[in-house]
């Protein structure tokens, strides 16, 4: 790297710190969800909303932006996906809580992209479903672009993902896995079984955390005592039970959903999310009793038993009843429902009628209050961080379709710019394969040479200048 | 109103006196339907129009449609939209019920050629989908007995040829009724060669190294076919020339096939295939219909010079590949409109099935003009699987296969208030409004 571009890279580097040009949406249908909807402009400056309304005074040297015709939304919040990461499950042991996604984050995955050419700034990355206490999460904001640390929302509070139901007693059934991998079997392999395994571990938290108290109370007293032996495993149970880390639990089944409520009553902790919750519409008082959230799916069902009795209603029942509740993709690999999470709100119109307002907070600010960063994100607020996403129409219709895309104020996404540079970026990728292929000839061609050490030639012709290829 | 409509509504009159009202499954029904936008997709949008059924068929559309003096059922539908019903192009719907239960699913049986399977038979019509699919303003699907690209780990096609489709209305007591077309296709996947093979121990896909061992098991596979095709044209050969041949269920089921009657249904999803099974068709001679085209490239002048139909799967997936432009799946049906290719939608599955009208949607904000995409999921499915005479459009004579809506039929905001199928007005109760109403009403 020479020293020009160490210069450009330390200045992004620095980005939010210094002062960015302020922005200004004008005349847009600013959809604020929280505080109504309106004919009106927002205004950003170092990364943050500063002014929304019908009227805004626009800050001297402002870029301002005519969004006339256009629709403003807060940027969307996918509160269960498992894009950008390089591993999902440690499926090897039942109580996972030692392991953690941060470790796994993969800053260029092309799922980043794609999630904020649909509108998703916020994600809660969350490790896999096959143990019935899994590992930790992490929130990331969609900064396309940065390293896995400059991905990572550090406001947000901690988690821990849980699994109930058939994935994490899909091992205890020994056989084979979906794709017909034979499993060594593995406690539990019944609903009975994955009760057991979050009594016993939270058991064990318990008494780990007794002893640490003891410890310290000892300490403080300046009595010599022991400490404890530090168990990774443990710790995050414990934060779970001070009310430190939230807990994410994957589940399908009514039965299975009351019986997590109950053990958290049991060991006085509260669960945050209760995610996918298929089944949820049947036990949404005791959902509500307990607090816990409700992020599901818009119309997913059948695909396995404890789907049968999925409804498309699930959200609106919930939202009806007094749930927090939000939409979400769950998606893996290139990203693909994370990138129309609007128009998956747009169902609950149809399936339960809610209104608008409420559709679009299946997506923004509810999901913020599940991960608890309502503070900064999920709606259109003074002195919250700007992100927002423009839309050339109705965003909960069909036809809209995203236009930019901003996450601290800084625009990550812009269609037309993403349109003009496909010519160019085909171009390059031609210019590439053909430097690959020309340079497999060239070993070919050596290797067939009698005495050659095919691995040396390679290298030599492939340090040669080549012609058509791009620039590196 | 002619003399021969009279006189089929006064018959009706008659029967409806003697008859108990007809239930969504009995024969077709009689009706006018009054003050509705009527989205005839054969000709421009009308307002304040009618549409007047007799014994399940369109005996008349327009503004000026007479009410008639009989008793006939009259609805007035002020405000609301009716337009035909739709056609999934490809669906398991009433064969697999739970995806992950084997038990459940009837499609993909063993064997490689396997022109022979019929899947209306194994159509279950209190398949709990059946309902759910209709609700939606899908009054009809093309079955597949086979899923596309069901590859073993070795990226080998599971099977090439894996049964007839079946076109089926999705109300009625027993496939029979249900049944529109018992073969509608002949399924085919087309071989490809696979060098990427998923690793069930991690979960994941592996590339890589396996490529001349993938073009080898491809050029295989393409000998198979054609040595397929080629025994059972001498077959049929044989069989026109008087020769005493054994009756042989696989051959017999390809003549339709040979004979240009049925078309071939070939699942190619890429460039390379979708050249290849062009070709393919070519020299033997058949009728040709691609499914599941995802990344055509240049193949796309190809099939629009050779005037091949196309029944693309779901736009509303994740790209093909990490390069991609982001929006490739949903420009696609635009590129294919542009190219001046006929083509449908299909979902090649039965949870996402009722999700058809979204998948023409989703490709207008990205080029597709709204008529297309329309015309996609009626007209022009009907005309790829060679039923337009009956179905696809509101027209009279045609079949009453209706649905009337709210609003827009491809918006997701849209309700479907009622919907006919051969005139008879179908239930729109299913497995989840009946939950959704239990639940709420829960103390």
């Amino acid at each position: 790297m020479n020293a020009a571009r160490m210069l450009i890279a330390a200045a992004l580097a620095c980005g939010v710190a210094h002062a960015q040009q302020a922005i200004v949406l004008q005349n847009a249908t600013v959809h604020t969800v929280t505080k109504g909807t309106f004919k009106g402009s927002v205004v950003i400056q170092d990364g943050l909303i500063t002014d929304v309304g019908a009227q805004v005074l626009t800050p001297a040297g402002a870029k301002v932006i005519d969004a006339s015709g256009k629709h403003v939304i807060p940027g969307i919040i996918d509160c269960h996906t498992h894009i950008a990461l390089d591993s999902i499950n440690e499926g090897s042991v039942s109580v996972s809580s030692m392991v953690t996604v941060r470790d796994a984050i993969d800053p260029e995955s092309i799922a980043i992209y794609h999630d904020l050419a649909g509108g998703t700034t916020t994600v809660n990355a969350l490790h896999g479903s096959a143990n019935a206490i899994g590992g930790l999460n992490v929130v990331l904001k969609m900064r396309w672009g940065k390293d896995a640390e400059g991905l990572v929302m550090k406001e947000a509070k901690p988690g821990i993902k849980f699994a109930l139901g058939e994935n994490p007693k899909r091992q205890g059934q020994g056989g084979q896995n979906p794709f017909g991998a034979s499993l060594s079997p593995r406690y539990p392999g019944t609903r009975m079984g994955v009760e057991d395994v979050i009594r016993q571990a939270f058991t064990e938290a318990r008494q780990y955390q007794a002893a640490w108290k003891d410890y310290n109370s000892h300490e403080a007293k300046g009595e010599s005592a022991l400490p404890p032996r530090k168990d990774l495993k443990l710790e995050p149970l414990v934060e779970v039970l001070e009310g430190k880390r939230l807990v994410h639990a994957h589940c399908y089944r009514a039965d299975e959903i009351l019986m997590l409520l109950r053990v958290a009553d049991e060991f006085g902790f509260k669960i945050a999310t209760l995610q996918h919750v298929l089944e949820g519409y049947k036990v949404a008082n005791e959902i509500k009793a307990h607090g816990a959230g409700a992020s599901t799916f818009s119309d997913w069902w059948g695909y396995k038993i404890e789907a049968y009795d999925a409804i498309p209603h699930n959200a609106a029942v919930l939202t009806r009843k007094g749930v927090l509740t939000s939409l979400n993709s769950d998606d893996v690999g290139n990203g693909d429902l994370s990138t129309r999470l609007n128009t998956e709100a747009g169902k609950t119109m149809k399936y339960g009628g809610l209104n608008e307002e409420e559709a679009l907070a299946l997506i923004t600010i509810n999901p913020a209050r599940q991960l608890g960063i309502d503070r900064y994100v999920g709606s259109i607020e003074v002195g919250k961080q700007a992100d927002l996403v423009v839309y050339d129409k109705d965003p909960l219709s069909m036809y809209s379709k995203v236009e930019r895309v901003y996450i601290d104020g800084t625009q990550y996404f812009d269609r037309e710019a993403d349109v003009a540079a496909r010519s160019r970026k085909d171009a390059e990728k031609k210019g590439l394969m053909e430097k690959e292929k020309a340079k497999e000839k060239s070993s070919e061609k050596a290797a067939d040479k009698p005495g050659d050490k095919p691995a040396e030639k390679q290298e030599a012709k492939g340090a040669k200048p080549h012609q058509g290829g791009s620039d590196e | 109103m002619n003399r021969a409509l009279i006189a089929s509504l006064a018959f009706i009159v008659v029967l409806a006196a003697t008859a108990a009202p007809a239930s969504a499954e009995e024969g077709g029904g009689s009706f006018l339907l009054k003050n509705v936008t009527l989205h005839p997709v054969s000709g421009p949008k009308l307002d304040n129009a009618s549409v007047l059924v007799v014994d399940g068929r369109i005996a008349e559309v327009g503004m000026k449609v007479a009410a008639p003096k009989t008793k006939l059922r009259v609805i007035d539908g002020k405000g609301l939209h009716v337009w035909p019903g739709m056609i999934n192009s490809g669906t398991t719907v009433g064969l697999s019920e739970i995806g992950s239960i084997r038990e459940t699913n009837d499609t993909g049986e063993l064997g490689i050629f396997d022109p022979q399977l019929r899947p209306i038979v194994a159509l279950n019509p209190e398949s709990e989908y059946i309902p759910v699919v209709r609700a939606n303003g899908i009054t009809m699907a093309a079955l597949l007995p086979a899923m596309p690209g069901g590859r073993r780990s070795d990226g080998a096609n599971t099977q090439l040829i894996g049964g007839q489709i079946s076109i089926a209305h999705l109300a009625g007591w027993t496939w029979e009724e249900m049944e529109v077309r018992r073969a509608g296709g002949m399924h085919l996947s087309y071989p490809a060669i696979s060098a990427v093979s998923f690793d069930p121990a991690t979960f994941s896909t592996r590339r890589g190294s396996a490529y001349p061992k993938a073009k080898q098991q491809h050029d295989l596979q393409v000998q198979e076919l054609s040595g397929f095709f080629d025994d059972a044209r001498a077959y049929w050969t044989a069989k026109k020339a008087g020769v005493a041949v054994k009756a042989d269920l696989k051959f017999e089921a390809m003549i339709p096939v040979l004979d240009g009657k049925v078309p071939l249904v070939a699942f190619a999803s890429h460039e390379r295939e979708i050249k290849e099974a062009i070709e393919f068709a070519e020299r033997q001679n058949v009728k040709l219909v691609l499914a599941n085209v995802i990344k055509p490239r240049s193949a796309l002048e190809l099939i629009a010079k050779k005037k091949i139909p196309v029944i693309l799967g779901r736009t509303q997936v994740g790209t093909d590949e990490e390069d991609d432009p982001y929006d490739e799946p949903y420009t696609l049906p635009a590129r294919l409109n542009e190219a001046g290719v006929k083509f449908c939608f299909g979902t090649f599955d039965e949870q996402f099935a009722r999700n058809l009208p979204y998948q023409a949607s989703q490709g207008v904000p990205f080029g597709l003009p709204y008529d297309a995409a329309l015309r996609s999921v009626t007209l022009s499915a009907a005309e790829i699987w060679g039923i337009d005479k009956d179905y696809g459009s509101i027209e009279a004579g045609k079949v009453a296969d209706l649905v009337v809506t709210d609003g827009d039929l491809l918006e997701v905001k849209t309700d479907v208030k009622m919907l006919f199928i051969r005139g008879s007005e179908a239930d729109l109760e299913t497995k989840h409004t009946r939950l959704y109403k239990k639940y709420m009403a829960r103390p």
